[in-house]
């Protein structure tokens, strides 16, 4: 029952509506549901953030340490190199996203170029 | 933004619903929507990568919408997840979708707002769009904060769509470069986001334990890795913060 299990056209549409639109959407239909009843800051609340944060970060991991297509072809400590140094940029320029994206991807050019 | 009138446009309904909308279209064309159809450059590189068609990403960019979402999504096809694996990977990282939606419903409605107007725009519930709104919903009149809503929701998923389907074509005859800094986007993007938007100190230990035990399970329990990783590290930081806060009282 894995993405390619099936050799049908409509499968991996299935596949997406069960495994990616149902399992978010009923969240999103339940909360509608709730309207205002439940509070922000309350105990169970933390819990799902980070549940949801160590999961998202879990894929994050894989990709920088098990990459698949063209990043594969570079090395691992270049990647790490490049996240790092890209993250670093975040924390001490302003806390901009695009600030991380564009050292990160500097390094990992750079790095390429110069066959590291 | 201005503050008109509530009254001085009764006399129109349709062509006021029609004015609110367009400026919840226009709100979208922000800094955090560049920074998203950046992200979703990115995620159009990845699905490609992971061996989904034009079409099933296309897809599930709409039907999905919120973008951790579908990377835990491919990032379980990626590992070899079955599908109810992969549905509990991805309904456990979109319980904060619910909170949210909670959040932004008694912002959106009025006493006169039918039920499925709501259901149909929780959907376009996710980072970006709940902050746009939560900022902006203040400045908009109650009665049409529904209609500026779906402007912003509705263009943030459509044009990402085109943004997806747009790259999904080009990566394919990208030089092997290009290619690699395409994939390094998802991975900087998440960085840097999800750090920004920890609440508290245990959102950042649950990402530094899920960076780590993602690879790790990934070698020890592959098809399962996500969930191992995403329950463990969860629980571990919500610990961490359950201490922290008997200490603190």
């Amino acid at each position: 029952m894995t993405f390619d299990a099936i050799e049908t056209w409509w499968w991996p549409f299935l596949f997406i509506l069960i495994a990616g639109w149902l399992a978010t959407d009923a969240w999103r239909f339940l909360g509608v549901y709730l309207g205002g009843r439940i509070s922000e800051d309350s105990d169970l609340i933390v819990l799902v953030r980070t549940v949801a944060t160590a999961l998202v970060a879990a894929v994050i991991g894989n990709l920088i340490v098990f990459p698949s297509g063209a990043l594969a072809d570079t090395s691992l400590a270049l990647r790490l190199a490049a996240a790092l140094i890209g993250f670093l940029a975040y924390l001490w320029i302003g806390r901009k996203v695009l600030v991380g994206i564009a050292v990160s991807e500097a390094v990992l050019i750079a790095g390429m170029v110069l066959g590291l | 933004m201005p503050m008109p009138n509530d009254t001085a446009f009764l006399s129109d309904p349709v062509l006021h619903r029609r004015t609110w909308y367009l400026r919840g279209v226009r709100a979208s064309f922000s800094i955090p929507g560049l920074i998203l159809a950046s992200a979703f450059v990115g995620f159009a590189g990845l699905a490609r990568e992971a061996g989904l068609t034009l079409a099933e990403t296309v897809f599930m960019t709409g039907v999905v919408w919120a973008l951790p979402a579908k990377v835990v999504l491919v990032g379980a096809i990626l590992s070899g997840a079955s599908l109810p694996a992969a549905a509990f990977a991805v309904a456990l990282s979109s319980v904060r979708l619910m909170p949210m939606v909670v959040a932004l419903v008694p912002e959106m409605r009025n006493e006169r707002t039918p039920k499925w107007v709501l259901y149909l725009l929780s959907h376009f519930v996710a980072v970006t769009s709940w902050v746009l709104a939560m900022e902006n919903l203040r400045h908009v009149p109650r009665s049409m904060r529904t209609s500026y809503y779906a402007g912003l929701g509705s263009t943030l998923v459509v044009v990402n769509m085109v943004v997806v389907g747009i790259v999904f074509q080009i990566a394919g005859a990208l030089p092997p470069s290009a290619s690699a800094a395409l994939l390094l986007l998802t991975p900087i993007y998440f960085l840097t986001s999800l750090w920004g938007s920890a609440r508290e100190r245990a959102g950042h230990v649950a990402m530094i334990l899920g960076l780590f035990l993602g690879p790790v399970f990934h070698v020890l329990l592959p098809g399962f890795d996500l969930l191992a990783a995403g329950l463990i590290g969860g629980f571990a930081a919500y610990g961490f913060h359950r201490l922290r806060r008997r200490k603190t009282q």
